[in-house]
């Protein structure tokens, strides 16, 4: 009897246990052709130019992405609530240039970088009071805060003003090396962002609170769950991840620049998307939007590497993106049918 | 009484303010000279500065009639732009001979119709949201735009192109002539055919239309064409205007300029009722503002602040919490003036969830 | 039954809606480990009565007495917290997340702050278990049939202490197996002493598994009966209840009709499973009644009949010859329409004029580029709004300010603006006065005096009999039976209705 028992699985094949595991994790599909598309433009430049694959271009792959990282994480909270961040770009730019322009007058950095967060969280709060309190739409009210963090950026300063600080200059030019490879802590800080950011959505009852908000908002609250809060708490990460991605930011060109992040809230969103993240919300992953990035900086590279024009980041990348969105169309549409 | 219920009349009273604002603080902003039998002055240069704007919020007001929103319109111009001058530019052509502008300007604004079209489909027949379907081509356009121009801001010396944005007839600026054309183009077509009121139909009660028998498909499809086309055209005059083709600053957050007037002008996010004079309003009070803001000194770069400002009061007066709060403020006060207490809408509060 | 307390009490109910009563003064309750129906048709203020008793509403009037003490509830959340649960139809649940989750959500055992997934897991499969049901906590929600959502959602309410336990419409949508797997889960809760209020339109289901029923109609409540007590034939009298009304008699098209002289013909039309196999035929100027209880099929088979909805199977043939109706705009060309019992979301378009409410069918077949005139809109709109006697006679007025009467013939105008040659009347009458009823009953009259056919669904069976001159009687789906109805009275009628599929009682 208990043979059998135990029999019984072996039997299963593997076949069947795709089967499970596919129907466990329906979700992770997207994700995965995310990861196959990376796997396919690593393997493929490799072939093509012959020394892609290097320690030292992999290692510039996370740190040149560092802050697009960072946003990413906060876009993917965001979007899983079924909301949408158009100001993280200009919130980056904003902390940017507040905090180089904070140094620059001496203020210490251990001042000045809470205050970069705080005052990122701050224009993410805007954001959220206006969507979950006067019903705004998601898409008008970041579009107020993209107007606003844009402007106060021009505010603090008309050009670029450099950073001497050594504890921000610090965060980019350690270099930790593993052999070949190497890190800095602004690749550090990404990396655990996006853990944080992995560990919240999956293990605590926020994360799950704001799976179950982009699955349906009603069941939600008719669950008991704190919808209103919550839906707040998205845009205030979403802030904190700006802040965050300005000192990143920052650190990486030494720095603050007012016009820094024009149009990277489309990209980090086409990021997120093609990380497998549904735009309809309810769907979607941290890790997986890091595998997005890596896609994004993946092609960027090749481009790079070919000479061509880097225009061609965008076209390839809306391609990517369309493809993405129309494949996502039918996987609604099917569990539409199904229910 | 009945002027103040008029739908029209805060917008205008919102644009009447600030342009009387500007002109206490500085009465030069009303002074209009004439030269060479033409006007000048910093209201003609709002009627002339307005042209793209009101193109692409014209488009933007069928767009969101359908309960819809293009997000490409910037994207659109940026290609459109880049087309033409790439043609203008060409080395076999003569860039100051009218034929090689015309034909330039009719190809560019056909991709846009192309792009608009794009838009429409993947909207109205695949049934992608609005707002995700048009960031595709947000996203890729300006890529391509960058890739038709080379990636080289194209410059071009043309005289026919620049009289589009600079030019006059008769005493007003010719750009002036092109939008008000475009408008009145587009309230014929919107209401003189049924096309406004199918849209509405749709844009209210999609269903409701379907039964009664409504091709909403064909109209939400046209709607993105429309937008698309205008969008062109707005990329040729802006491209005119600076004598180049800039595909990274063309159109740069128009899009957005172009939703917060067209709210403005009365229309709603939420689709239905539409109005091309209400977008007319909205578009020149966004540039009077935006010449306002210029006029008192304010680095043109900082002026989103102003603007941010205006997008959280206006979404803030549309909201239902704010209302709710703006109804009991009234009855308290009508109450204290000893009149009935108004009955604060039972339903509503009665509605919890479900 | 006496001796026992009621587990739930409520008393004196009212709820108003503006100006309409949706419930007036309804007492229900409901004793521990007992099975009850609440039964009515549509508007006869169920869902109210529910979302009363499950906090989604708070009543103008009443009082609620759940185990001897007085409650009042503001918001779902709270009447969960002191034991009522409530299923709905569509599930309130959470697709994308695990079955684990949807049961525990809010609760789910935590370490360190973190959510416990392997805990969580093991305490829904107890939880599943006691339910006898062997899932997966780990799957995702949305990839289980409708049934085991709803046994999910059950066993969520069950994870905590549970006094009452709501089933809105359980079984609309499962098949017989999984009927038979939620009643056996129904009759293991009414073990514990758990009260179930099982709200559905399926005689059959309600007669197995229910105790008691509670008669509600036009939101005010006709009776409480024990199940063995109440005939189904006395159930469905006092669910629809008679009415007097003022009827103009009219000649009627005498002899039966057969397929060869009838306008539209529709032959074993089916769609989904809300109708199934359907033969439909009828005359130029003659009146087919629809009878039927709520979820019998009847709006179904109006929809798969204009080409609202593709029907899966069957052929519809008009003046002999078959076409393919398969969106509105198709059936409208061929002078098929349908005017839907939901004025509001599929009737009219709420911030358009009347004018241009009347004037919407009759310009979306000329298309976008053949306009008609503001002039002939208003002279268009005007004549209707004569004909029908619309108030306000104002055509500029918002359609969303008239009246339910007054909307029901802004949608009728607009349909008859372009001479249609078949006509679906779902519901027409529901929800409006009097008056207005039986203006639109004189009208679906004078409408087939001019040649029209017209389909006519009502609730109201005597309705129907007096508009009908020949009655399709609806039941799970199939018309069991065409009869004209100089043959039948309403009670033969109530009889064909209500007759159970199985000889019984």
């Amino acid at each position: 009897m208990t043979a059998m028992e135990t029999a019984a699985p072996a039997k299963k094949g593997l076949g069947e246990r795709v089967g499970t595991f596919t129907n466990r994790h329906a979700s992770v599909l997207p994700t995965f052709a995310a990861i196959a598309i990376l796997i396919l433009l690593l393997v493929g430049a490799e072939l093509y130019f012959g020394n892609f694959l290097t320690p030292r271009n992999m290692s510039a792959l996370l740190l040149d992405n560092a802050y697009l990282m960072i946003l990413a994480v906060g876009m993917t909270f965001v979007i899983v609530t079924a909301g949408i961040d158009l100001s993280v770009g200009s919130v980056m730019a904003f902390t940017g240039i507040f905090g180089a322009s904070l140094l620059s007058s001496g203020v210490p950095a251990v001042i000045t970088i809470p205050v970069m967060l705080v005052s990122g969280a701050l224009i993410g709060l805007l954001i959220g009071v206006l969507v979950q309190h006067f019903n705004v739409q998601p898409f008008i009210a970041s579009l107020a805060g993209l107007f606003l963090g844009r402007g106060l950026a021009f505010v603090v300063s008309l050009s670029s003003i450099r950073v001497e600080d050594p504890v921000v200059l610090w965060l980019q030019s350690t270099r930790i090396r593993i052999g070949d490879w190497y890190i800095t802590p602004t690749g550090i800080l990404a990396l655990l962002a996006v853990a944080v950011g992995a560990v919240v959505m999956h293990k605590t009852r926020f994360g799950r609170t704001v799976y179950a908000v982009g699955g349906s908002e009603q069941s939600a609250r008719l669950m008991g769950l704190k919808v209103p809060r919550t839906k707040v708490m998205v845009y205030v990460i979403s802030g904190l991840c700006g802040g965050l991605a300005g000192l990143v930011l920052t650190a990486y060109s030494g720095a603050g620049y007012p016009r820094n992040g024009i149009g990277t809230e489309l990209d980090v969103i086409a990021i997120v998307v093609i990380g497998g993240t549904l735009l309809t919300g309810g769907r979607g992953y941290v890790l997986g939007s890091m595998i997005g990035v890596f896609v994004y900086g993946t092609i960027k590279t090749i481009i790079s590497f070919m000479g061509a024009e880097q225009s061609w980041t965008h076209i390839i990348v809306g391609l990517l993106l369309l493809l993405f969105i129309v494949v996502q169309r039918a996987i609604v549409a099917r569990s539409e049918r199904g229910s | 009484m009945r002027l103040v219920k008029h739908r029209l009349f805060w917008p205008a009273a919102a644009l009447v303010t600030l342009l009387i604002v500007n002109v206490v603080a500085n009465p030069n902003f009303a002074r209009i000279t004439v030269r060479d039998g033409q006007l000048y002055g910093a209201l003609i240069d709002i009627l002339r500065q307005s042209a793209p704007l009101m193109l692409v919020a014209l488009g933007m007001t069928l767009v969101i009639a359908t309960r819809g929103i293009d997000l490409s319109v910037g994207a659109v111009m940026a290609v459109s732009g880049a087309v033409a001058l790439t043609i203008i530019d060409s080395p076999s052509s003569n860039p100051n001979s009218l034929g090689t502008v015309l034909i330039a300007i009719v190809v560019a604004v056909l991709v846009a119709l192309v792009l608009g079209a794009w838009n429409g489909f993947l909207v109205s027949v695949l049934g992608i949201q609005p707002i995700i379907a048009t960031l595709v081509l947000m996203l890729a356009g300006r890529g391509a735009a960058l890739l038709i121009t080379d990636g080289f801001i194209t410059t071009v010396n043309s005289d026919p192109l620049s009289f589009i944005a600079s030019g006059y007839l008769l005493i007003l600026p010719f750009a002036f002539f092109v939008w008000l054309a475009f408008v009145i183009i587009v309230g014929v077509i919107e209401r003189r055919t049924a096309l406004g009121m199918l849209t509405e139909a749709v844009g209210i009660n999609p269903e409701a239309s379907r039964l009664a028998g409504v091709r909403s498909r064909g109209i939400i499809w046209t709607a993105y064409i429309a937008s698309g086309t205008l969008a062109g055209i707005a990329g040729v005059i802006y491209a005119a205007n600076i004598k180049a083709a800039d595909a990274n600053a063309a159109g740069y957050l128009i899009e957005l300029y172009a939703i917060l007037a067209v709210v403005l002008g009365g229309t709603s996010l939420m689709g239905g009722k539409f109005s091309i004079a209400g977008t007319v309003i909205g578009v020149l009070t966004v540039q009077a503002l935006d010449s306002t803001i210029l006029f008192l000194g304010v680095p043109p770069a900082q002026s989103p602040v102003f603007f941010a400002v205006v997008v959280i009061l206006v979404v803030l007066v549309q909201s239902p919490r704010v209302h709710r709060w703006g109804r009991s403020v009234g009855a308290r006060f009508r109450h204290s003036d000893g009149e009935a207490d108004a009955p604060s809408s039972p339903e509503r509060q009665k509605e919890v969830a479900r | 039954m006496d001796e026992a307390r009621p587990l739930v009490e409520l008393t004196g109910t009212t709820v108003r809606f503006g100006a309409t009563v949706a419930l007036d003064h309804v007492d229900f309750r409901m004793f521990p480990g007992e099975v009850h129906s609440l039964m009515g048709e549509n508007g006869a203020g169920k869902s109210t009565l529910i979302k009363a008793l499950t906090g989604a509403l708070t009543p103008d009037a009443g009082t609620l007495i759940l185990d001897g003490e007085a409650r009042a509830f503001h918001g779902p959340h709270d009447a969960q917290e002191a034991g009522i649960s409530t299923v709905y139809q569509e599930i309130d649940l959470l697709p994308n997340l695990s079955i684990a989750e949807n049961i525990l959500l809010g609760r789910e055992p935590r370490r360190l702050g973190m959510i416990d997934g392997r805990a969580m897991r093991e305490r829904a499969r107890v939880i599943l278990h006691d339910l006898g049901l062997d899932l997966d906590p780990a799957a995702p929600l949305g990839t289980h049939s409708l049934a085991v959502q709803q046994l999910v959602a059950i066993a969520r309410a069950i994870s905590r202490d549970l006094k009452v336990l709501v089933l809105d419409e359980p079984t609309s949508s499962l098949d017989l197996d999984e009927v038979a797997e939620l009643f056996r889960v129904i009759r293991d809760l009414k073990e514990r002493g758990v009260a179930i209020l099982f709200v559905s339109h399926f005689l059959d289901q309600v007669y197995e598994i229910c105790d008691r029923i509670t008669v509600l109609r036009d939101g005010a409540l006709v009776g409480e009966y024990l199940t063995t007590e109440l005939l189904r034939i006395d159930l469905v009298q006092k669910m629809l209840g008679r009415e007097a009304s003022f009827f103009k008699a009219r000649e009627r098209v005498e002899e039966a009709i057969g397929s060869e002289v009838a306008f539209l013909s529709a032959r074993d039309l089916s769609s989904g499973a809300g109708i199934v196999g359907a033969n439909v035929d009828v005359a130029e100027g003659e009146v087919l009644g629809l009878a039927g209880l709520l979820g019998s099929g009847r709006t179904e088979l109006a929809r798969a009949l204009t080409g609202v909805d593709r029907p899966d199977a069957g052929i519809i043939r008009i003046e002999g010859e078959a076409h393919a109706l398969d969106t509105p705009r198709q059936a409208l060309s061929l002078g098929v329409v349908y005017s839907s019992e939901n004025r509001r979301s599929e009737g009219l378009v709420g911030d358009m004029s009347i004018a241009e409410n009347i004037a919407l069918a009759l310009q979306a077949q000329r298309g976008a580029l053949r306009p008609l005139s503001a002039t002939k809109v208003r002279e268009l709109a005007t004549s209707w709004v004569e004909a029908l006697d619309i108030r306000p006679a104002d055509v500029d007025v918002p359609v969303r300010n008239l009246s339910g009467g007054n909307q029901q013939k802004v949608m009728l105008a607009r349909l008859l603006a372009i001479s249609p040659r078949f006509i679906v009347l779902d519901e027409p009458t529901r929800g409006i006065d009097v008056g207005a009823k039986v203006e639109i009953q004189n009208l679906v009259g004078e409408m087939a005096d001019n040649g029209l056919s017209v389909v006519f669904i009502s609730a109201e069976l005597e309705e129907v009999l007096r508009v009908g001159d020949r009655v399709a009687i609806l039941r799970d789906g199939h018309i069991v039976e065409t009869v004209a109805s100089a043959d039948v009275d309403v009670d033969s009628l109530m009889a064909l209705v209500a007759r159970p599929d199985l000889p019984e009682a």
